[in-house]
């Protein structure tokens, strides 16, 4: 595995920069954050997204994607990171599209992947229950009834779960909460029956909702993958969630330290530049190298999907720990070096933090992702 | 692609006939092992550590990368890299450690004259001149190139006076590449030349000094009315500065791999076995969960660590001002590693000598205090910072 962007992957990220900077600079977010729009995203932008074909790049050629892989989806996550563009990239493109193009029967790749691709629809993956990541903990119940499954239970902050056409949910079908196994996938219209959806407002300001279901009914067709082994399933897909969560977040902290950076070049007090301070330049240099241990780790990670590497467990939680781990510390040393424009709304440095704090715990924190690490390894 | 396999064969049946039994797997453990050196003052515990070396140097594989003609393996980096399979295949040792082939030959491959590239770099490729790096001065620590070492132009000559420090194996070298003054009157960057001195010139001595850890692998350096030949000078007069922070990239990554675990020695037992021996384990985990969670947080930083050295590596590592990342980080951690190897031994990490204690616990403290010199050899953390704001950041000065 060589921890290097191939020719392809390079393109795609510079495609992804030049889009993003141009499309979606931090303004954009502002914007959509100051709007009244109640989708956190923009239509239109995504649509582009889905023109330069980024919603199947996690998907075959025969279902009308490109195939170019966790390192393909990673690299522009990164750079959407940078300017903090929302959009349902994540959920849709990452998401949705690796949990049925991997774990779907042919019939739901016939009937859901080309419409990912299109732009027709979008996903969202429903899984914690609680203040806290833990799959393992579910009790949200589906019980078998003439041949269809009736759901019930609420599952809380789901990713663009206020607006996605198709949410794959995680249900109990058999023992108790705290195993991992007696776990399901279902795949379930948001629009069914019985489906209440409230949108939440988290301090990212971005797309989130918790679902109840009421006696929702599911035909068993609607599985995804096999009935009883969701638990493992399901840990394949949040696994590469993690990893291109954890390539946003590397875009997060890069584009703040940036900013910061910048801030320490021009910023003058005692009539000397704030950037000759050694007290700060220590800081700023420990911060580089911190990203750099970061950049690495997620490269591993996001190769390490594409090649299937029997560590992928492990790359993934070694990705989001140090991910999560620079980005707190960059989000909070990027304020403290600007001061006090730092804590101003009208300076962008604070979205940074908002988003970073909100990130850190979406599919696991960082304590999370390290006793996983520390279990898998043997420690 | 059949050229490489043929030369795959070839090494194979190379290693087959000349790697002694004690340099590689399965040799008796009752023979004893030598820190390979070289040098003409080189001692050797088992006479086999030197015909591997002797060996070695003969095809020039212990710089395989370099041209025949200086001594060289003169091989390809995917043949190299074949070399190292084979050789890691039948677990054969290095034959050689050695300043001159991490720190002075890339020196001289960039800024020596033809004459100096083959006067020198086939006696470090063979191991038969040991080096060692004139650089530190009891005046100029951090402050390198204030250094006042110097060196006065008497004709055919430089005269050489002055006092070096913290010259690692002094005692053991043959030569030396120093720092002189050779500009008093130039700004203090500008007036540095990179010399070669040959230890045994009349006038040159050397002092051990004892460390904390009780070893004492560092000495001062004297140089009294030492005659050396213009010859000797790398590079231009008054430009030695370029070629000390050149060679100094070189030896902050060579320092930079004493950060993972797995390419440490003696001390290089795996914390996480000795926490289980000394914590206890329930259920295969450390029990003591403050000292799991430390560990593991220290593993994962090892583990990103060492992939961002694999990067490196992949991405065409040239030396650059990164390596101070690579050193700062690799130092700092090893430190961190040795204080929790301490802290999970307990009292047993801190022992010093008798027989109340194993050789591990006893080589642990030593090597746990001379972690405390990986931050301040080869330029402290603090400067590591410094070069890494300034010349990689691009912060004002």
């Amino acid at each position: 595995m060589k921890l290097i962007l191939n020719e392809e992957q390079q393109f795609l990220k510079d495609t992804a920069k030049s889009f993003t900077t141009e499309k979606t600079p931090v303004n954009h977010f502002r914007s959509l954050r100051d709007s009244d729009d109640h989708l956190l995203w923009d239509k239109e932008i995504w649509q582009e997204m889905v023109n330069l074909g980024w919603s199947g790049i996690l998907i075959p050629e025969e279902f009308g994607g490109s195939n170019f892989g966790v390192a393909g989806i990673s690299t522009i996550m990164q750079e959407c990171g940078k300017t903090l563009t929302p959009s349902p990239l994540f959920a849709t493109a990452v998401l949705g599209a690796f949990a049925i193009t991997h774990f779907g029967s042919q019939a739901q790749k016939e009937e859901f992947l080309p419409k990912i691709v299109s732009g027709e629809i979008t996903t969202a993956l429903a899984i914690d229950e609680s203040s806290h990541h833990n799959p393992a903990k579910t009790e949200f119940s589906a019980i078998i009834k003439d041949n269809e499954y009736v759901l019930n239970g609420k599952k809380i902050f789901v990713v663009d779960g206020s607006s996605a056409d198709i949410l794959i949910v995680l249900a109990r079908t058999s023992g108790n909460s705290g195993e991992e196994t007696g776990l399901t996938l279902f795949i379930v219209e948001s629009e069914a029956d019985g489906i209440e959806k409230i949108k939440l407002s988290m301090a990212d300001s971005r797309n989130y909702a918790n679902i109840i279901f009421n006696d929702v009914r599911v035909s068993s067709e609607r599985i995804l993958g096999s009935p009883e082994s969701g638990g493992e399933t399901v840990e394949s897909i949040l696994d590469i969630g993690r990893i291109a969560m954890s390539a946003e977040m590397l875009g997060n902290a890069e584009a703040a330290f940036e900013l910061t950076l910048d801030y320490l070049k021009q910023r003058k007090q005692f009539g000397v530049l704030i950037g000759t301070f050694q007290a700060l330049q220590h800081r700023a240099a420990e911060m580089f190298c911190e990203l750099e241990l970061t950049k690495s780790s997620v490269l591993a990670a996001m190769h390490g999907a594409d090649e299937n590497s029997n560590e992928l467990q492990r790359l993934a939680s070694l990705a989001k720990t140090i991910s999560g781990e620079t980005l707190h510390l960059v989000s909070n040393e990027a304020i403290q070096m600007h001061g006090g424009i730092g804590v101003t709304d009208e300076y962008d440095v604070g979205f940074y933090l908002k988003r970073a704090r909100v990130a850190e715990q979406i599919f696991g924190s960082s304590k999370f992702h390290s006793e996983r690490y520390a279990n898998l390894t043997g420690f | 692609m059949e050229q490489l396999e043929n030369f795959r064969q070839e090494v194979k049946s190379w290693l087959d006939e000349n790697c002694p039994a004690s340099m590689r797997n399965g040799a008796d453990p009752t023979i004893p092992t030598d820190e390979v050196w070289g040098g003409r003052k080189a001692q050797y515990k088992n006479p086999e550590s030197k015909i591997w070396l002797d060996r070695m140097g003969q095809k020039g594989w212990t710089m395989p990368t370099v041209a025949k003609e200086y001594g060289g393996g003169g091989l390809s980096k995917e043949e190299v890299k074949i070399l190292n399979e084979e050789m890691w295949m039948i677990g054969a040792k290095g034959p050689l450690l050695s300043f001159g082939i991490w720190m002075l030959a890339p020196v001289l491959l960039e800024y020596g004259t033809e004459e100096q590239k083959k006067e020198h770099l086939p006696k470090i490729i063979k191991g038969e001149i040991r080096w060692c790096q004139g650089y530190s001065e009891p005046g100029s620590g951090s402050d390198l190139a204030s250094l006042a070492t110097k060196a006065e132009d008497i004709g055919e000559h430089f005269l050489v006076n002055g006092q070096k420090v913290w010259t690692s194996y002094a005692d053991k070298a043959d030569w030396i590449f120093a720092l002189v003054r050779t500009g008093p009157k130039e700004p203090k960057h500008d007036g540095i030349s990179f010399l070669l001195i040959d230890m045994e010139t009349q006038g040159v001595s050397t002092k051990p000094i004892t460390l904390i850890s009780g070893k004492s692998p560092f000495c001062e350096t004297f140089f009294d009315d030492v005659k050396v030949t213009k010859a000797n000078l790398i590079g231009e007069l008054n430009a030695g500065w370029t070629i000390a922070k050149v060679l100094l990239q070189h030896e902050r990554e060579f320092i930079s791999k004493f950060g993972l675990a797995s390419a440490m020695g003696s001390s290089g037992k795996d914390i996480v076995s000795l926490a289980k021996e000394h914590l206890g384990e329930e259920n295969g985990k450390i029990s003591n969960g403050f000292y799991r969670s430390e560990i593991t947080a220290h593993k994962i930083k090892e583990h990103a660590f060492g992939l961002t050295l694999k990067r490196a590596g992949d991405e065409g590592g040239k030396a650059s001002p990164t390596a101070s990342m690579f050193k700062l980080y690799g130092t700092e951690h090893n430190k961190k590693r040795h204080e929790l190897m301490v802290s999970v031994a307990g009292i047993n990490g801190v022992a010093w000598d008798g027989d109340e204690f194993d050789d591990n616990e006893k080589n642990l403290t030593k090597s746990w205090l001379r972690t405390k010199g990986n931050s301040l050899e080869g330029g402290t953390s603090e400067v590591q910072l410094n070069v890494i704001s300034k010349r990689v950041l691009g912060l004002p000065s």
